[in-house]
């Protein structure tokens, strides 16, 4: 009352944007090159922030030229650390505008919008005895928080990266081995041409009885689960799919947001999240990419279709849709 | 509409033209638009909370006649920020695309007594689709005023000058009844619809907080100054009433801006549709405060033909649309607020008397207003 039509706490974040029942937000305070092309952001979070598992991610929203995106990032740091910072790793992809952002423009001091950590690619409660990582490029990030969060007995590495200097993260991992606390392959894929599943056999000869955590693009996803369903182990296998399979999709149609009264023609190939954000519509995100869920929305009327696997959903009472991996399949309302 | 039509000299292909060099300088805005703009309206924001807050802060010792000159005269410049360079824009969608939901369309508020969605319904959509079209554009004397001379005079017109002063003092009362379309829902059953029973609601919800805020919380707060608080707050409201008022009268009424009747737009192109604004609208010129504090209204042709373009591109904006205007040879209607204000206020003198017959009948409605 005495603020309105203002909170209380639109004059509190003035002063103190990162203080205890805020919106959760965070500051940069540090970025640190890791490679030529990914470097590592330390965020101090707000007073809100609950802490995450190791392995989770953690979606961000960043102010780019002004405007506000919102992408998801694997958590690298441990879960104990001591000054309550995180950090996420960041491999700058091309024309990706928030991963160029953060890696080459962002400035200690900036403010970020941050959303509580998510995401089940996590370890188990009951340590395993034998623990084997597959992974790629990027998909080294939520690894590495895990390998830095808690050690195992027997862990064995295998990584997949075009040359030696792409290895984020290098340095560290060989401490590791120096220290007998990790065996490592690395696969330099420039030379040694992309990994063949198979090779596994080789390269890593108990992989079957070790619980795997596997991260990276969707080619090497799809190999694994082929690659451990046929041997009858699919049980011992945690993904994490960083980019969705997106398939050629048809139709189309206009789009009617209606909590904002705007309604847009849309082709049938472009995620609904785009087709809203061209619109002005406020749409809510996080990874773009399908795996955070920070984008569902109630589909009311009309029909889309999943990018990923060309399904049909239909509009229905409760029905809800992933915007950023939905477009239209005919006219629809979304309540946006 | 007016005797001499002042774009008789356009062809059809000028008109298009015209249209499609507009188009292009809000294309160069539009993929120019970025960090800058956004650090701008986030900085107007916080100064305008940092000033209302020490305003507020320095009413509670009221009672110290140089503590009420400042406190008010700081809460009156908060609330006309408010209202003008940052509620109206941000209302116009104008930052939305910085997809930051503190200041987005649908989500703001303002210190205002018309609920947001109201304003945006009769102002963004009827007011700018519809600019200076009679029977269609409310704004056009908010239905109590005659401001052409097409229109028909009405013995209530007489009083028009003083209904306009009223409205000044109470202008955001004016404005919420204006959303609410009180002169033709008060009529007959329309009252009873459960829609504008809804939306009469939500208007009275605003008002009882506003009036809590302005009139109780705070003049309570100040114990001791609670009687100087109250006077504070209402003078600072006045002043916003009147100030906004005056700026907005100048947008549309001061003499040599064009009026359209309602057969002229049908089938209107893009580029006869920027004529409209362009001939519809007035602007205030002067310094950059006094462009600021008008909210960027007084680039109100720039407004009026990209009303979703940050307001603080105006000024860029109107050194290119001015060279249109001479480049084809329209006035540009432009003066210092003084001039504009006397303008439009002689004009709603002029017209509260009768003048010869008008060549074009107004439409009914007009009338169902003037007998509310
Ligand atoms: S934005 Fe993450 S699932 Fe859609």
């Amino acid at each position: 009352m005495v603020t309105t039509p203002l909170l209380p706490s639109d004059y509190l974040d003035l002063v103190s944007p990162l203080r205890a029942g805020a919106d959760l937000r965070g500051r940069i305070e540090a970025v640190q090159p890791e490679t030529g092309d990914a470097a590592t952001v330390v965020i101090r979070p707000g007073r809100g922030w609950r802490g995450h598992t190791a392995g989770q991610y953690v979606r961000i929203g960043v102010d780019v030229d002004g405007v506000r995106l919102w992408r998801a990032y694997s958590i690298t740091s441990p879960t104990n650390r001591q000054d309550g910072r995180i950090a996420i790793t960041v491999k700058a992809i091309p024309d990706g505008k928030v991963s160029n952002h953060l890696v080459r423009r962002a400035k200690p001091g900036t403010l970020v919008q941050l959303h509580q950590p998510a995401g089940d690619f996590v370890l188990p409660q009951a340590k395993p005895a034998k623990v084997l990582y597959l992974t790629a490029g990027s998909g080294i990030t939520p690894v590495m928080g895990m390998l830095r969060d808690i050690e195992f007995d027997d862990v064995v590495m295998v990584h997949c990266a075009p040359q030696p200097q792409d290895v984020i993260f290098r340095n560290e991992l060989h401490d590791l081995v120096a220290d007998g606390k990790l065996r490592l392959t690395e696969v330099h894929t420039d030379t040694d041409g992309m990994l063949d599943i198979v090779r596994l056999d080789e390269l890593v000869p108990d992989w079957a009885e070790r619980e795997a955590w596997v991260c990276g693009p969707a080619g090497l996803l799809d190999a694994a689960e082929e690659h451990w369903t046929e041997h009858g182990v699919r049980e011992r296998l945690h993904t994490e799919r960083f980019r969705p399979r997106i398939v050629v999709a048809g139709d189309g149609g206009e789009v009617t947001f209606s909590a904002t009264g705007r309604t847009v023609a849309a082709d049938g190939a472009t995620p609904l999240l785009d087709v809203g954000e061209k619109a002005s519509v406020l749409m809510p995100s996080g990874c773009r990419m399908g795996i955070c869920f920070g984008c569902v929305t109630p589909l009311k009327a009309g029909a889309v279709r999943d990018l990923r696997t060309g399904e049909i959903t239909e509009a229905g009472p409760g029905v809800l849709i992933q915007t950023c991996v939905s477009a239209a399949a005919g006219p629809c309302d979304i309540e946006q | 509409m007016t005797a001499i039509d002042p774009t008789a000299h356009l062809t059809a292909e000028q008109i298009e033209e015209l249209g499609r060099e507009l188009d292009a300088i809000r294309d160069e805005v539009i993929a120019d638009r970025g960090e800058r703009d956004a650090a701008y309206i986030r900085k107007v924001i916080s100064a305008q909370r940092k000033l209302e807050l020490v305003s507020r802060g320095v009413l509670l010792f009221s009672f110290f006649p140089p503590a009420w000159l400042l406190g008010t005269a700081g809460l009156s410049v908060a609330k006309i920020m408010d209202n003008m360079e940052i509620g109206h824009n941000i209302l116009h969608g104008q930052w939305d695309w910085m997809r930051d939901p503190k200041i987005h369309s649908t989500t703001w508020e303002w210190d205002h007594v018309s609920p947001s969605e109201q304003w945006k319904h009769s102002h963004n959509e009827l007011h700018h689709t519809y600019t200076n079209v009679i029977g269609k554009d409310n704004d056009l004397g908010y239905g109590i005023m005659r401001v052409d001379e097409d229109q028909r005079w009405h013995p209530f017109h007489l009083g028009q000058p003083l209904w306009n002063f009223i409205n000044a003092c109470f202008f955001e009362y004016g404005i919420a009844a204006y959303d609410l379309e009180l002169g033709k829902n008060l009529h007959k059953r329309r009252r009873k619809s459960p829609e504008f029973r809804a939306r009469a609601k939500a208007v009275g919800r605003k008002i009882r907080k506003q009036v809590l805020k302005d009139y109780v919380i705070h003049p309570l707060l100040s114990g001791p100054s609670f009687l100087t608080t109250l006077a504070a707050t209402f003078t600072a409201n006045l002043v916003r009433n009147i100030w906004t008022h005056s700026v907005i009268m100048c947008g549309h009424f001061p003499e040599g801006v064009q009026v359209f009747e309602r057969r002229s737009i049908t089938g209107e192109t893009r580029g006869q549709w920027y004529l409209r604004q362009m001939m519809g609208s007035a602007n205030i010129s002067g310094s950059k405060a006094m462009h600021f504090m008008t909210g960027n209204l007084s680039h109100q042709i720039e407004h009026h033909l990209f009303p979703d373009l940050p307001s603080n591109r105006y000024a860029e904006v109107a050194v290119k649309v001015r060279a249109l205007f001479e480049k084809y040879e329209l006035e540009y209607v432009t003066g210092p607020l003084p001039k504009q204000v006397f303008s439009a206020w002689h004009k709603v003198f002029r017209l509260s008397l009768p003048n010869k017959k008008p060549k074009v009948k107004t439409p009914d409605r007009e009338q169902e207003l003037v007998a509310a």
